[in-house]
């Protein structure tokens, strides 16, 4: 009845998860009574769940994603200090926990940390900043954001459920087939990266089709904004590549589910063959991660340095140039594999020359802030801590692409240090740089100051306390995924990393009480202008938080900067701004499908974990009869009449609870 | 080719380097094969960080002049773009990757794990095989093995071939330089060369399940004379690895503590690589799916290998 399913799939004997489980159980249920003895239900389910608005999808991401960083980011702590307590001796995490930990740790924090938190910011901002009402599909969009976090929700089962993957945070065959992992672990993330991974891909699709078919009139594709650039080459990337994630993962799935051969070691199946689909995805992966981040800096150094982006044609060269060549590089990720001298520097060659368009970027911005006057907001000053810290990533990273020195350092603590160095100052300094520049686009309200730079500074001071010891013992020879310790030369220098990480906890203990402490005070942190920092594009044209149609009239676009463009008009002409003959506008209606399909596609992923074949059956025939209901809905389109746009437009402060209700 | 002029740079970062390295690990190298790939990576070190460190300085400089409140620096908002500066931009980056591609071609070609190193003495072959969780060296002209303890002669090239059992694994030993991955069914060659007598630290430095932090060996290189010796003493009598005592071994077992097989029999290595000998079973525990359709290919579990230490911290 249950399929493999019993009370064993429970750790009783194992504190550490047991433990984790419950509080995780018991603060999700206190959430969901207060939620319930409060009676928010009705407004969440009719504002937030079934929303499909761009801007509060684009919130929930983000959301979803600052929850998964947190989750991970606790991962990582155990990871540090399992290896500092774990010298010569067993430490407080058996291997079989260890290993799930580490699996846990890449997975979670690249595709339901960074990836959601990209794609939520790309969603709150790309509209706006294309002067458009919605994305190219807003129901498509919610779907695609209840499907990740399905595989959220899935892989944070395992925690109390059965298992997590024992194989790293790509489940390299032979080790990932049934012969060699035959408990669950590795389904929940098979499936778990499946059902998310459809939700990228549909992401990908909406944006790529907002970007290039809906932009506002006069708004030509060398007047779009850096980020809707990086954004645009970041969902290409997206249509393109993961496909061969899912059809990689399929293949593995066929192989543990089916018999099938294609990765196992017997019958003709070559595992190596998913050593190169799985890259073929995994490097324009990374450049999917960083590209919509290199566009936030782009907008920070312009914006706060109150000067248009240097070389922005150059900018948009570097940026597709970078594009195109993330996909003639993944062979660099096992140059160890024995392949001949001439293909080891055909591809070495390859990537080394990725990093010039890094470099034309690191320079133009660098002239960007040439001649600037340069205000050192809590964005700003992320943004100087990426291109300091993330030139030393990005040469590292060269170093790893020379054959001979990857003969050495592949699979060290020093190639650790190095993708932590471009995804953390990368990635994550950029989401955080846009969650700090865009909040008050969102919400209306500024997040304290003092607050985010205390953040600031000791996340960097801790990044850089834990990276660079491990950059070091990667050169005296320590691999990477180490249970325990046996060789002491490295001991100091893993103290020194898990004193760093301390220090990022005190950093992330400020960014929570940043968001506290700014709720609290958000009268007076109120930004009634809804251009707080002195804005050059289009999303500062509307007011915080924009109303849920964005623009009352759609902007025409005179030029690259269109806002700024607009603003400097006003100055000179003394005017501001004429009163627009309103026109009634249709906007699309809430939809629950996003989130019924996304729990039937819960259903289905658990089930086939567990091999409990009806219930999968159940979901698939729910999530099939979600999609026909859709189809046949009569009305999708609501209408906001030009009165009401009048009053919302006059009020200024557009709140989207306070008129949701009347217009729905 | 030679370093390039940029000594000064380097040695603050050298200075980090130089800690690392009299610790035993890959800047402190005992062969050829690990100073060629440490020459390799500080010259192209040195090179990025000719523009590196100038690219960061100016980046700080810049924040810090241009800051709104230092009246003495020129707001410029319209320099927004300068061919010049274009070109520049394009050329730094580009100059510096040709450069390197350069270093990338040559080093890839010098140090290709399968060129045989030059040497008066004829080369040893050793046979690698990666097992779940423990290395077995096969000495096909000696007829000898050992698990988890290599035993090199010093300065004569060693070719391994290696391949391995069941998953992946990559063979290192730091301080001798470059790593291959061993992999089930396919079969690939390092040459590394020991100058002196040492005891060096090898590992597998690709995770391969739960007792990956195990898969170390002690790498004994000796004088020729000894290695001698050590082969001859082992040929004295005791434990034969044949197909079946290889099956057993083949078993998942952790921190194996070292031994040695006196006689080995002729073609093993080639029979595993070739797979006439099956791929090594994962855990006899938990496995998935109905036992008829994926049957424990060496039938129910026997007493484990005596060799094999279970409890970790048993023996020390």
């Amino acid at each position: 009845m249950l399929g493999k399913l019993d009370w064993s799939a429970i750790p009783f004997d194992e504190p550490i998860p047991l433990i984790a489980a419950l509080v995780v159980f018991l603060a999700a249920i206190g959430v969901l009574a207060w939620i319930t003895v409060k009676g928010f239900w009705p407004y969440l389910w009719r504002e937030w769940i079934t929303s499909v608005d761009h801007k509060r999808i684009g919130v929930m991401y983000v959301l979803l994603a600052v929850l998964m960083l947190l989750r991970g980011f606790i991962d990582a702590i155990m990871m540090r200090t399992q290896q500092i307590a774990a010298i010569h001796g067993p430490g407080y995490l058996p291997p079989d926990h260890y290993d799930q930990i580490f699996s846990a740790h890449g997975t979670i924090m690249i595709f339901f940390g960074a990836m959601p938190f990209m794609i939520g910011l790309m969603n709150l901002v790309v509209p706006l900043q294309l002067g458009v009402r919605d994305v190219a599909f807003p129901t498509l969009n919610s779907v695609s954001f209840w499907l990740t976090a399905s595989g959220a929700l899935l892989v944070n089962i395992s925690l109390v459920i059965g298992e997590f993957a024992r194989t790293g945070w790509l489940p390299y065959a032979p080790l990932s087939e049934l012969d060699y992992s035959p408990g669950v672990g590795v389904d929940y993330y098979l499936w778990a990266i499946q059902i998310s991974g459809v939700g990228t891909l549909m992401t990908g699709v909406n944006l790529v089709a907002t970007i290039l078919k809906m932009r506002a009139l006069g708004m030509g594709y060398l007047r779009m904004p850096m980020f809707c650039w990086t954004s645009l080459a970041a969902n290409l990337l997206i249509v393109a590549a993961f496909p061969i994630l899912t059809a990689t993962l399929a293949m593995l799935t066929l192989d543990r589910y089916l018999g099938f051969h294609f990765f196992t070691n017997e019958a003709g199946g070559n595992p190596m063959m998913f050593v190169n689909l799985i890259w073929a995805w995994g490097h324009p992966e990374v450049y999917i991660l960083v590209l919509p981040a290199f566009g936030i800096f782009s907008e920070v150094f312009s914006t706060f340095s109150s000067k248009p982006l240097f070389g922005y044609r150059s900018m948009v060269a570097a940026t597709l140039f970078i594009c195109i060549v993330s996909f003639m590089v993944w062979l660099h990720h096992f140059f160890t594999m024995g392949a001949g001298a001439d293909v080891n520097a055909a591809f070495g060659i390859a990537t080394s020359i990725i990093a010039v368009g890094t470099g034309v970027k690191i320079y133009n911005w660098l002239f960007t802030m040439y001649g600037g006057r340069i205000r050192f907001d809590t964005p700003m000053l992320w943004a100087i801590g990426f291109i300091t810290t993330f030139t030393v990533g990005g040469m590292t990273g060269v170093l790893l692409a020379v054959p001979p020195a990857d003969f050495m350092l592949h699979n060290s603590m020093f190639l650790v240090a190095h993708f932590h160095n471009v995804i953390i100052a990368g990635v994550l300094f950029g989401a955080f740089a846009g969650f700090t520049y865009w909040f008050p686009k969102a919400f209306g309200f500024r997040l304290h100051e003092g607050w985010g730079k205390a953040a600031f500074w000791f996340t960097l001071l801790g990044f850089i306390l834990v990276f660079l010891p491990l950059y070091i013992v990667g050169l005296q020879g320590m691999t990477r995924r180490l249970q325990h310790i046996e060789i002491d030369p490295w001991v100091p220098w893993l103290i020194v990393a898990a004193c760093g990480i301390l220090v990022m906890i005190v950093g992330a203990a400020c960014q929570i009480t940043q968001l506290v402490v700014s709720i609290r005070h958000r009268d007076e942190l109120r930004d009634e202008t809804g251009d707080p920092w002195d804005g050059r594009s289009l999303e500062w044209s509307t007011s915080s938080p924009p109303p849920s149609f964005n623009f009352a009239r759609l902007p025409h676009v005179g030029g690259e900067e269109a806002y700024w463009t607009m603003k400097q008009r006003r100055i000179e002409m003394q005017d501001s701004g004429e009163e627009p003959a309103y026109e009634p506008i249709e906007m699309p209606k809430n939809s629950p499908t996003g989130f019924v399909a996304a729990f039937f596609a819960t259903l289905v992923g658990f089930a086939l974990i567990w091999h409990i074949w009806w219930l999968a059956i159940i979901g698939l025939i729910g999530a099939y009869a979600t999609f026909v209901v859709f189809a046949w809905r009569d009305v999708a389109e609501y209408e906001v009449s030009a009165e009401e746009l009048e009053r919302i437009e006059r009020a200024g402060q557009p709140a989207w609870s306070k008129h949701g209700e009347e217009l729905a | 080719m030679k370093r390039a002029g940029s000594s000064g740079l380097t040695i603050l970062l050298l200075g980090t380097v130089e800690l690392a390295g009299c610790a035993g690990g890959v800047l402190d190298p005992q062969g050829p094969v690990g100073a060629g790939n440490r020459t390799i990576l500080l010259n192209s070190l040195a090179v990025m960080l000719v523009i590196v460190v100038p690219t960061i300085v100016a980046a700080l400089w810049f924040a810090w002049w241009f800051r709104a409140s230092n009246t003495r620096a020129k707001y410029d908002p319209g320099f927004t773009y300068s061919g010049r500066i274009e070109l520049i931009v394009w050329s730094i980056p580009t100059l510096t990757i040709l450069f390197l591609g350069g270093l990338i071609y040559y080093g890839s070609h010098q140090l290709d794990p399968r060129k045989p190193l030059s040497s008066t003495n004829s080369p040893l072959e050793v046979q690698v095989v990666a097992l779940d969780w423990k290395w077995l060296f096969i000495y096909p002209d000696q007829q000898i093995a050992s698990v988890n303890e290599l035993v090199m002669p010093a300065g004569t090239p060693v070719r391994f071939r290696l391949t391995s059992a069941s998953v992946m694994n990559t063979f290192f030993v730091p301080q001798l330089g470059s790593m291959i991955y061993a992999m089930n069914g396919m079969e690939s060659e390092l040459n590394l060369l020991a100058d002196k007598p040492g005891v060096l630290y090898g590992q597998s430095a690709h995770y391969s399940g739960d007792g990956f932090s195990d898969m170390n060996f002690r790498v004994r290189i000796v004088p020729p004379e000894a290695f001698a010796q050590w082969t001859a003493g082992l040929r004295g009598g005791g434990q034969t690895l044949n197909a079946g005592a290889y099956r057993e071994l083949a078993r998942q077992s952790q921190d194996v503590a070292p031994f040695a097989f006196s006689h080995v029999q002729p073609g093993l290595f080639d029979a595993v690589v070739r797979q006439y000998l099956p791929p090594a079973p994962g855990p006899n525990e938990g496995r998935g799916g109905n036992p008829r359709v994926h049957p424990d290919p060496l039938g129910p579990a026997t007493p484990a290998d005596p060799n094999a230490r279970h409890e970790r911290h048993g023996g020390g």
